[in-house]
């Protein structure tokens, strides 16, 4: 059985790494490529890329960097923002992305999953959904929590998984950003009604919490960008904790 | 020269890179003269195994593997179509590995596909050379090759299988060596150093 992975999220805007803060050791923490190669040596398991830039042209430098990113690091890593159609998918394929992900294209085109995954394989589609809690219902959001659908998050998910998706990423908007932890039950009920696995992120404030979410949440992998990029805490330090507490973790020397 | 076979399964980009990173000169290549004469063979392979044979079919490639005499290296799907053969698509593949390739069962707990790092065990031979008992690397597959006569490594899901094979002078690791991190590279480098 896969250990439980652990995965840095770096925000990108006009191939820069966004946050971030002035790590030992490190030139330039604004380069996406010597924070995510950082974040490998301390034994990140797969690394995220997502693009916030707005512009057309910024889609170019991404694409470049995503190139960059190809040569350097040897562990997977995918990469998402503003992939709306097979073509956007296909260029960072070629580039070298190892998976995408895609969120409100998925919900605007259900029919994008099933046709990125026949043509690359359900391994390289990583659907993120976000959704919040209106009257005890989980309802999916899009456009980074701004926009609220009719869907609700376990009839999606699971029409997600059988699209074609190869992995799902959940956020709470209701827990992210609040660092007071991820809803467990949700993310246990979400992996007892899917067969693929399923990705926590938003919401991560201490170790306890993403030990939460690995053993009661039963998610297969925690996502996390500002614990790691404020240098709270180490992603070695991290495993080790998680390690301690009995959650298989891949520690590397 | 390591030649890379080119038979339009999925990207091998990473694999390029992971080769270009050790310093190795490599080929992508389906030319059957500079596939005998290169120092090395990696069959690549993304995807679905009945599709892989057909195009290794069409280019006339499975006698031709089976000839050579130097070491060959079969990663993920490229692995499973050097076995006898695959569920997937019920297809009757290259035969060097003694094995038949099945797919995991879906059960509560056992997600499919298999995504992730897991644990080799039960590591032989100059393949593994200097690799640490219970490294992990990165596995991503629906199917796999049971434990058989030419296992050299191991991994779980959650029943045993074959993470590595080994025939004579042809190996296979279900693994993605070139996305396994420093270990992977070392096994990258076992293999050239065949």
């Amino acid at each position: 059985m896969p250990a439980k992975r652990i995965i840095p999220c770096l925000d990108v805007k006009n191939g820069r790494t966004v946050k971030g803060i002035n790590f030992e050791g490190l030139t330039d923490v604004g380069d996406p490529v010597e924070l995510g190669a950082r974040y490998a040596r301390e034994g990140a398991d797969e690394l995220v890329y997502l693009d916030i830039s707005a512009s057309k042209e910024c889609r170019n430098t991404f694409t470049s960097l995503v190139s960059n990113i190809a040569r350097h690091i040897n562990i997977p890593f995918t990469v998402g923002g503003g992939i709306s159609s097979i073509d956007d998918a296909s260029r960072l394929l070629d580039a070298g992305a190892d998976k995408i992900t895609i969120n409100s294209a998925a919900v605007a085109n259900p029919a994008l999953i099933s046709e990125i995954a026949a043509r690359y394989g359900r391994q390289f589609v990583v659907v993120a959904i976000d959704a919040k809690q209106i009257d005890g219902t989980w309802r999916v959001t899009t456009h980074g929590g701004s926009r609220l659908t009719d869907l609700e998050l376990f009839t999606w998910a699971v029409e997600v998984e059988r699209l074609g998706a190869g992995e799902i990423m959940f956020t709470s908007m209701d827990h992210d950003g609040t660092r007071n932890g991820y809803p467990c039950d949700t993310f246990a009920r979400l992996c007892s009604e899917l067969s693929i696995p399923v990705i926590a992120s938003g919401g991560a404030g201490s170790v306890d919490d993403i030990a939460k979410v690995l053993i009661d949440g039963t998610a297969d992998a925690a996502l996390a960008a500002s614990i790691f990029h404020y240098g709270e805490i180490t992603i070695t330090e991290l495993k080790q904790q998680l390690s301690s507490r009995g959650i298989e973790v891949r520690l590397t020397k | 020269m390591i030649a890379v076979i080119d038979y339009g399964m999925g990207n091998i980009c990473s694999l390029g890179h992971a080769l270009q990173r050790l310093g190795v000169e490599w080929q992508l290549t389906a030319d059957p003269t500079v596939i005998t004469t290169a120092s090395h063979v990696i069959l690549p392979g993304v995807g679905n195994a009945a599709e892989a044979m057909e195009n290794l079919k069409k280019l006339q490639l499975p006698e031709l593997i089976t000839t050579l005499r130097r070491p060959v290296l079969g990663i993920c799907v490229g692995m499973q179509v050097m076995c006898r053969h695959s569920e997937e698509g019920d297809v009757d593949c290259i035969g060097i590995f003694d094995a038949k390739v099945k797919r995991f069962i879906q059960q509560p707990g056992v997600k499919v596909p298999n995504m992730g790092w897991s644990r080799l065990a039960n590591m032989d031979g100059k393949l593994f050379k200097g690799i640490d008992k219970g490294s992990y690397a990165y596995f991503v597959h629906s199917y796999y090759a049971p434990l058989c006569p030419d296992t050299i490594a191991t991994s779980r899901h959650p029943e045993m299988f074959s993470a590595a094979l080994k025939y004579e002078n042809f190996y296979g690791t279900q693994f993605h060596p070139e996305k396994s991190g420093d270990v992977g590279e070392s096994i990258i480098k076992n293999f050239i150093n065949l």
